[in-house]
């Protein structure tokens, strides 16, 4: 079988990238080794999109990704279950106030509609919130949230109208070259050509980047989610801890269209690899951090928790951009904790490399997120 | 008192328990003390516990087991399963209508470390498997915990009445379940290295081979060198409209509710499923003072044990074979049921529905082992062991059985000298598990005279308590198998002591006297409804082992041995012509007639199959039809399998529909199972104090 364009990975960015080549008419083959789409990483997301971050790429990227999903339903007819709930990092440490303020020039000048609001405003967002020490926080009411699961399948069920091929259950071994050039893939079952290659493939990039020698950046870090029961809605925002505490970094949560409260927590130091089996640590370490920041969450019961990969990268923005050894294999890929509200945004811009009518601001993103970059400063919102 | 209490039974006691005031929806009700809050709302005749916020489709008790999540109500203002939370002086009970609201409690709690806990073995389930494995591995001074999530021992034996099947030695043949439990616990409780956590959840196993419980809302962590689980099974559903209403629910429940609660549940109930569980669930069901209409099975013939059948038949029950439920009919809760008979292919015949007015299904169409902590156990690698029902659904006395061996082999793996296992233990567990076998009617004797006993005893089936009850050791089993047919070696030689009658667990053994007078012979039948309708004097209608009335007859004597006081030997005088046929007294005399007129024609498709999520067979249908061949993307696209009870009860459904569109199962993928099996408070995950 012959494309135009194969991707390799129906996740997060693969599958939307797919939707987005297939509306312009290439002809595309997605290949993933699940037996579904979004059965990767994108399931285990908990489904946070926002355009709140520091950094002028991502900030671009997520409120395209943020159009497309807030408009979805309306033009689509599909339910992502988006919802307009805002994020919220509440603040109890003077650095953090200042360190979040520092951010909040850059982050308006970009566009975002974003404020440091006062505890009582706080309050008011996440009802029952502890206020010993509460300085506070920002609140970016133009964020919220999706079902990753629907939103996957909804891009899916596009692609399939725009003509878009996907094979599941088959797993690509290698990259196949010529004279320095991709013409296509090799998977467990079947040998596929094309002149492009997209490597969506997420945690597992390097191993595939591996097939044609190139060294990717992409470190796979363990991450555990749980989600609970449904509850009347009583509050609607990603709720951002940014504390520190021993044992883990950051942790957030919010309340999603059904009523379910789902969180995850960031680990320290990182647990790295792939290993995706649940411990025992996970849900007594997030819950001991939940109940104290939002009390009455002591009584929610927990339903069902998971573990899965955030491909990380050393300064936390994702690797997109044409390989300079391997002609024809493009990258989309280590998108870290982001990866589903980086990604619609990112499928297009990908749409029109391969069809090399890039804009003025896909310039600024590629940049930023360039698979060459000097992998110094970390972000500041992680 | 209130109404809806069974407050005679012929086999148990009615314990006294003190009364406590509670409220519902504002109403003041009273309850035991104790007693799970569903139950005391069903002694109050209520049974809707609420609606559900997708549909508004009423909700009430389910599998009353703690694993579906159906009967959800608010207590003291936090949303509790009303089937595992016990009422107390004054608790303030609500219905769940819609989604609720979590309470607004804002005090910040103390935190505690979740402490670990060492054992040498963990057993997950204190039923019959999981206390035979403790004994055996107490006996040897292994440091053993057995967690299990009901205020007593004994798992399903203490809801069961009836005397067991088996053999006296090795599985407690004819004494009843709820008696068995109580020796095993009595002899647990004597080891001084196994230690009993009740009211114990397990929730998890996690891949850092630590198991998670929750003790009286108190989070715990166990790491155990062998983990044992004996979790039971679960009942499986069927689908079809109605099927959700209150009032449709599983056997065990039902069982749980009037044995183990002496609850008066319903009025009338027709049972669908001829398995032993629903034979049984209909012979309970009539000892607590509850019509039995019917009896349903898509079948050409009932699965279970032929003397269960032939027990209900004798009281009057009539078994529809071939027939199933095509629907449950009600508003709020069950008013009738319809039912109608299956052609060649399974398929519905039309203008055969009839419909009977019952205020409860009692569902009996199967068991699924509790697994899924032994198999996420298996994936972590973990040194972990199955038996009794969540290895293989089978009886109880098998399950006695193979804990035991489990227990040695567990002891064995911990290097403990035991020697080798006794050779013919496999064998005894691979008999005791044995489905029924051949059918041999065979003709009683030809003898007129003096005293012998009649076995109706016509099926293979694991047991043989009448050989060892004999004082003259004269019953013997054909070729002394267990499972052989009895026979009596020298009929001259009986002394007509009647412990065989008393003994037998399927009420299957008469004793004909003719000493007395030949013409009109006495015959003793083991009765176990109502004595106040066996008076002497009273003429009572005796039955062949169909069923059918032979006649009326005057009772002589009624007694009852010391062993077995639940079983009554009720002598009454008949004709000689029918002496080595009757067996039984009828006992529902009146027939509830069906009427025959259907009209509604609802589509099978309108039946919910994931009920915690209320998605329907037509919504899974579809996506089957539009290409879905991953559970997983099932899930993600109609949420089916996302609800409280963790596809417990959809899953097997869902495989059947995909069987049923012509899917070929291995080209589906299944759901990934997660932590956590049973939900928790995030607080008290956090070690709240
Ligand atoms: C607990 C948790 C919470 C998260 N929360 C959020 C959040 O709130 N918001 C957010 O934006 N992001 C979140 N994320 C991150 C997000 O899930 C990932 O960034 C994103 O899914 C990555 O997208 P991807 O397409 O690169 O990878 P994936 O979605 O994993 O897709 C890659 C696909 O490639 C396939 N594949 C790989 N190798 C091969 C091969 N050799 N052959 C065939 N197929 C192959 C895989 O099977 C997979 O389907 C979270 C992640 C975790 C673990
Ligand atoms: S029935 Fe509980 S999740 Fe489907």
């Amino acid at each position: 079988m012959t494309a135009d364009v194969i991707i390799a990975g129906a996740g997060s960015v693969g599958v939307p990238t797919a939707m987005a080549l297939g509306e312009i008419g290439v002809k595309t083959l997605v290949i993933d080794m699940n037996s579904s789409p979004g059965q990767g990483e994108n399931k285990h997301a908990i489904g946070g999109v926002r355009a709140t971050h520091s950094d002028p790429g991502k900030i671009l990227t997520c409120r395209r990704s943020l159009e497309i999903f807030s408009t979805w339903q309306d033009q689509q007819g599909d339910n992502i279950e988006w919802l307009k709930g805002g994020y919220a990092f509440p603040v109890y440490r003077k650095s953090d106030e200042k360190m979040l303020k520092v951010l909040l020039p850059i982050q308006k000048n970009h566009g975002l509609n974003i404020d440091f609001v006062r505890p009582e405003k706080m309050k008011e967002i996440i009802p029952g919130i502890n206020t010993k020490g509460l300085r506070g926080g920002t609140f970016a009411p133009d964020d919220g949230s999706i079902s990753p699961l629907l939103s996957v399948n909804a891009f899916y069920r596009k692609a399939l109208n725009y003509g878009v091929q996907f094979r599941f259950k088959e797993k690509i071994n290698k990259i196949l070259c010529k004279n320095g050039k991709v013409c296509g893939v090799e998977t467990d079952q079947s040998r596929y050509k094309a002149p492009v290659v997209i490597d969506a493939a997420g945690p597992f990039s390097p191993h595939l980047g591996k097939s044609v020698q190139v060294d990717l950046p992409v470190i796979p870090e363990s991450h555990e989610g749980a989600i609970t029961e449904p509850v009347q809605p009583f509050f609607q925002c990603m709720v951002v801890d940014i504390r520190p505490a021993p044992g883990s970094k950051n942790y957030y949560f919010y309340q999603n269209k059904h009523g379910q409260v789902v969180f995850c927590i960031t680990p320290d130091p990182p647990i790295l690899g792939t290993d995706k089996r649940e411990t025992s640590r996970f849900l007594p370490q997030v819950c001991a951090r939940m109940v104290n920041l939002l009390p009455r969450l002591k009584n929610l019961r927990v339903r069902r928790t998971w573990r899965g990969l955030y491909p990380m990268t050393p300064d936390g923005s994702p690797l997109v951009g044409w390989n300079r050894d391997v002609q024809g294999l493009l990258h989309a890929t280590g998108m870290c904790g982001q990866g589903l509200m980086l990604a619609p945004g990112i499928a297009e811009v990908i749409a029109r490399m391969i069809t090399g009518k890039t804009i003025a601001s896909d310039e600024i993103i590629l940049s930023e997120f360039s698979p060459y970059r000097k992998f110094k400063k970390e972000e500041a919102l992680k | 008192m209130n109404r809806y209490r069974i407050t005679k039974h012929p086999i148990l006691e009615i314990p006294e328990k003190n009364i406590v005031a509670f409220t519902w929806n504002g109403e003041k009700l009273t309850g035991c003390d104790g007693e799970m809050i569903s139950s005391a709302l069903f002694a109050n005749g209520i049974h809707i516990f609420g609606h559900h916020h997708k549909d508004n489709s009423p909700q009430g008790m389910f599998c009353a087991n703690g694993q579906c999540s159906q009967c959800l109500v608010i207590a003291d203002g936090l949303a509790v399963k009303s089937c595992m939370t016990p009422l107390r002086d004054g608790t303030v009970v609500q219905s769940v209508e819609g989604l609720p609201k979590l309470p607004e409690d804002d005090s910040i709690p103390q935190i505690n470390e979740v402490p670990v806990k060492d054992v040498e073995v963990l057993i997950i389930g204190g039923g019959p498997a999981g206390l035979t494995a403790a004994i055996e591995l107490g006996k040897l001074g292994v440091t053993t915990l057995i967690v299990d999530d009901k205020d007593r021992l004994g798992g399903k034996l203490v809801l069961q009445t009836h005397k067991f099947f088996g053999s006296v030695e090795d599985s407690y043949a004819g004494i009843r379940g709820f008696e068995i439990a109580k020796i095993l616990e009595e002899e647990v409780c004597k080891l001084d290295s196994v230690e009993v956590w009740l009211n114990t959840v397990a929730v998890a196993v996690f891949s850092d081979k630590i198991i998670g419980v929750v003790r009286n809302n108190q989070y715990r962590k166990i790491k155990s060198q062998k983990l044992l689980v004996a979790t039971g099974a679960r009942e499986k559903m069927l689908s079809f409209p109605g099927n959700t209403l209150p009032g449709v629910y599983g056997a065990g429940a039902f069982q749980t509710l009037v044995n183990r609660d002496l609850v008066k549940s319903s009025n009338r109930v027709l049972v669908v499923g001829g398995g032993n569980v629903g034979l049984i669930a209909g012979y309970h069901a009539i000892q607590a003072g509850i019509e039995v209409v019917a009896l349903v099975e898509a079948l050409p013939q009932v699965g279970g044990y032929k003397v269960h059948a032939d027990k209900l038949k004798r009281l009057g029950v009539p078994i529809f074979t071939r027939h199933t439920v095509t629907d449950a009919n009600g508003s709020d809760q069950v008013e009738s049921v319809t039912i109608a008979r299956l052609d060649k292919h399974w398929k519905v015949m039309p203008g055969t529905h009839k419909t009977f007015e019952v205020d409860t299904l009692l569902v009996a169409v199967g068991l699924a082992e509790v697994n899924e902590f032994y198999l996420k156990a298996k994936q972590w690698g973990m040194d972990v062991f199955c038996a009794g029902d969540s290895q293989e659904i089978a009886e109880a006395s098998a399950a006695m059985f193979t804990g035991k061996i489990k227990g040695f082999q567990i002891a064995q793996t911990l290097g403990i000298d035991v020697g080798p296992m006794p050779k013919e233990w496999d064998e005894k567990a691979t008999i005791l598990k044995s489905k029924a076998g051949r059918e041999d009617r065979k003709k009683p004797p030809l003898k007129e005279d003096g005293v012998f006993p009649v076995f109706h005893c016509y099926q293979e089936v694991p047991c043989n308590p009448c050989t060892s009850v004999c004082p003259i050791g004269a019953i013997r089993t054909e070729n002394d198998e267990i499972t052989g047919l009895p026979y009596m070696v020298d009929l001259e030689s009986c002394t007509g002591c009647a412990s065989c009658i008393a003994v037998c667990p399927g009420l299957c053994v008469s004793l004909v006297d003719y000493r007395e007078d030949p013409e009109h012979p006495l015959v003793t039948l083991p009765y176990e409804i109502w004595r106040e309708h066996v008076n002497i004097g009273q003429k009572v209608p005796v039955t062949d082992i169909d069923g059918a009335v032979l006649g009326y007859y005057p009772v002589e004597k009624v007694s009852t041995r010391k062993k077995y006081p639940g079983t009554l030997l009720v002598k009454v005088k008949v004709d000689k012509a029918v002496a080595k046929s009757v067996v039984g007294i009828w006992v529902q005399e009146r027939q509830v007639e069906p009427s025959t007129i259907y009209e509604k024609e609802i589509p099978p498709d309108d039946a919910v199959v994931c009920r915690c999520e209320r998605i329907t067979a037509g919504e899974i249908k579809a996506a089957i039809q539009q290409g879905v061949r991953d559970m997983n993307q099932l899930k993600a696209l109609t949420r089916a399998g996302m609800g409280a009870c963790g596809s417990k009860i959809c899953r097997p459904m869902i495989w059947r529909i995909f069987k049923e569109e012509g899917i070929p199962l291995t080209t589906v993928t299944d759901s990934v199972d997660r932590p956590l099996f049973v939900e928790v408070p995030i607080g008290v995950l956090a070690g709240v104090k």
